[in-house]
């Protein structure tokens, strides 16, 4: 049943009917409201989580490495400065092979100091082994959580997932959203079923050093699953569409892509401002589509080159920037697309929470036409000089 | 493969590696000089000096890899270390 | 789709106004979105929050730069922050003030004013003026039904503290439903 609701209240009880046994996170702008909603269920007794308060981020995502080696469905969430602090248990949560999930509420990383928007946190932590989810809106970031878990804790996969959604573009946004009941989410994700677990009847040591001897083959076996994700995701989605009626069995997403000569890539909940604006261009004959990318990690390579196999030019909005190269999906996209003839073009656009609106999506197609790329847009020339 | 799946691996691997082979001098304990003072039982570091009846130290030579630190700590110098006949 | 901006300082509910609205909205039968205009909230700092209403699914994620309507809880903010810019021809301005307003207001726009501080303080005893706003939304704009309004109220807020606001609401709907 459809619901109006702050994103983050949508999301903490879509978190709730996912069963986590143990939640441990520190609260961080504009993650707050998520946690504090978990905190009041568990204290209430409306899930049945042992709730871990902690005293740091990099704290939160041990006490869930633990837990979940000790056999637990975990769930966190953070944002920004918290992910860096966590950098290293991310590692080891992937390296472990622990199916932990945490929302990224995705906001710049400082400094300057920020607590807006942009999606730097999530992206430079893609080389770690996380799946990561990107949601465009409040019922995509509640349903991807169910679908993050159902792929994590796939024996066939194993790997922890971020969910990352735009921070207060989304969490902070009242809007209608269709949360499943208990029942609905139970039929959909079964308890969680661990492939080994810590058991002092049955001793086992997690996480032990690998010499160079071993060490390549443990990290190519991460890449394998993460691959294997590939197909595991749109099974899932698949499995979600036919439960529920909501679609996330691809990788990515087109809208009005089939005639289009100009695609515009976006990841998260600008590509709402997008397809409204492609519908206005559409109105004035030009033909534009969006390629979503819901599925950062793994990179669908080869859904892209499908997908963009038709278009004379694609624009790539990126909002994050791996600085001394370029955005993070235009490598990608330029990676995929490697001897095609497309034109691929990158924008930074968006950082810091800086405003994003139709017209410049219009602005940006008009430059990607003209072969003006690879560049920031909107610059504020005032400020630089 | 030595690990499992997420570097995992079962207890009791370290047993299999018979670390005696290693040793070049071996300790050899002088139980006249011995006070039973334990310092060279707590200060090995495979865990292969134990005790007799008497309290004596004696050493299991299929783990004592020759380190010497129970001769450098033993405050009685009642540990000699002796090059090893192969 | 309709576009709500309003205006106001930390601590007087402009947040709270928007997200009611939109539930009112909602419950009314539209698709509704509220957001605030993210800052660093202090208490009395101009702030702003957004409505968004559409008869289907609202994917625009940018902020309000053309309302149609604004909601100004404080005419001091006039001087302060251009209130009225985008603000489109034919769109309603309702403008908590006591005095009668010598402001160039923008050419084709209706403007509403009313002493919402002081039905405020008559009903809650304090000077916060979102929910009274509210009421002289619905009547002004027919966006939201003072009913689905009463109801969003309740859900927010308990007992005494809601009927206090409804009576707040309820008797600037009627002033702004008088005047017209």
């Amino acid at each position: 049943m459809l619901e109006i609701m702050e994103g983050s209240h949508a999301v903490a009880e879509a978190v709730g009917r996912c069963r986590p046994q143990v939640i441990a996170a520190y609260p961080i702008t504009p993650q707050t409201h998520i946690v504090e909603a978990l905190a009041d269920m568990a204290a209430n007794c409306e899930i049945d989580a042992d709730y871990i308060t902690v005293e740091s981020e990099f704290s939160a995502l041990s006490a869930c490495l633990g837990a979940s080696a000790a056999g637990s469905r975990v769930y966190s969430a953070t944002t920004s400065q918290g992910l860096a602090l966590m950098f290293e248990v991310c590692f080891n949560c992937a390296g472990m092979r622990l199916p932990v999930v945490m929302s990224i509420v995705n906001r710049a990383m400082g400094a300057p100091l920020s607590i807006w928007n942009d999606q730097q946190d999530s992206i430079s932590l893609r080389d770690s082994g996380w799946l990561q989810l990107y949601a465009e809106d409040n019922q995509e970031a509640t349903d991807l959580h169910y679908l993050a878990y159902k792929v994590a804790e796939d024996h066939r996969i194993l790997l922890p997932s971020f969910v990352c959604f735009d921070g207060f573009i989304l969490s902070h946004t009242y809007e209608p959203v269709d949360t499943l009941t208990q029942e609905q989410a139970d039929s959909y994700l079964p308890p969680f079923r661990p492939y080994q677990r810590l058991d002092a009847a049955d001793p086992v040591s997690f996480g032990l050093f690998a010499s160079p001897d071993y060490y390549m083959e443990f990290r190519y076996a991460i890449d394998q699953a993460l691959d294997k994700a590939r197909s595991v995701i749109p099974e899932a989605g698949k499995e979600f569409n036919e439960m529920f009626g909501r679609d996330y069995s691809g990788l990515v997403e087109e809208y009005r892509l089939d005639d289009a000569d100009v695609a515009i890539v976006a990841m998260g909940s600008i590509c709402g401002t997008v397809k409204d604006a492609i519908d206005e261009m559409r109105d004035a004959g030009k033909r534009v589509g969006l390629l979503k990318i819901r599925c950062f990690r793994p990179f669908p390579h080869k859904e892209v080159r499908k997908a963009l196999s038709g278009v004379t030019t694609v624009a790539v909005l990126d909002k994050n920037v791996s600085l001394g190269s370029r955005g993070a999906a235009a490598l990608e996209v330029r990676d995929a697309l490697y001897g095609s003839g497309v034109s691929v073009q990158g924008y930074i656009i968006g950082l810091g929470g800086r405003d994003v609106r139709k017209r410049d999506i219009a602005s940006v197609v008009a430059k990607a036409e003209a072969g003006e790329g690879d560049i920031y847009y909107g610059l504020r020339q005032e400020v630089l000089r | 493969m030595a690990m499992g799946l997420g570097c995992t691996a079962r207890p009791g691997r370290s047993r299999e590696n018979k670390t005696g082979s290693w040793r070049v001098f071996r300790p050899v304990f002088v139980h006249e000089k011995c006070t039973r003072c334990g310092m060279c039982t707590t200060v090995c570091p495979e865990g292969c000096i134990m005790e007799d009846e008497e309290g004596l130290p004696v050493t299991d030579y299929d783990y004592c890899k020759g380190c010497g630190l129970c001769a450098e700590e033993c405050p009685s110098e009642a540990v000699e270390m002796t090059k090893e006949e192969k | 789709m309709r576009e709500l901006r309003i205006h106001g300082r930390g601590g007087q509910g402009s947040v709270t106004a928007a997200e009611l609205i939109a539930v009112a909205a909602f419950e009314g039968g539209v698709f509704a979105q509220a957001f605030p205009a993210f800052g660093v909230e202090r208490r009395g700092a101009p702030v702003q929050a957004f409505v968004r209403f559409d008869t289907k699914k609202i994917r625009l994620r940018s902020q309000v730069y053309e309302p149609d309507y604004i909601i100004v809880q404080d005419s001091t903010l006039i001087k302060d922050v251009n209130v009225f810019l985008g603000l489109k021809e034919g769109g309603i301005a309702i403008i908590n003030t006591e005095k009668d307003l010598s402001y160039p207001f923008p050419k084709g726009v209706k403007v509403i004013t009313l002493d919402a501080t002081s039905i405020a303080l008559k009903h809650l005893g304090l000077p916060i003026t979102n929910t009274t706003l509210m009421g002289a939304f619905a009547a002004a704009s027919g966006e939201i039904q003072l009913k689905a309004l009463e109801d969003a109220v309740r859900r927010r807020f308990s007992g005494d503290l809601a009927g206090k606001n409804i009576a707040a609401a309820t008797e600037a709907y009627q002033a702004v439903k008088g005047a017209a």
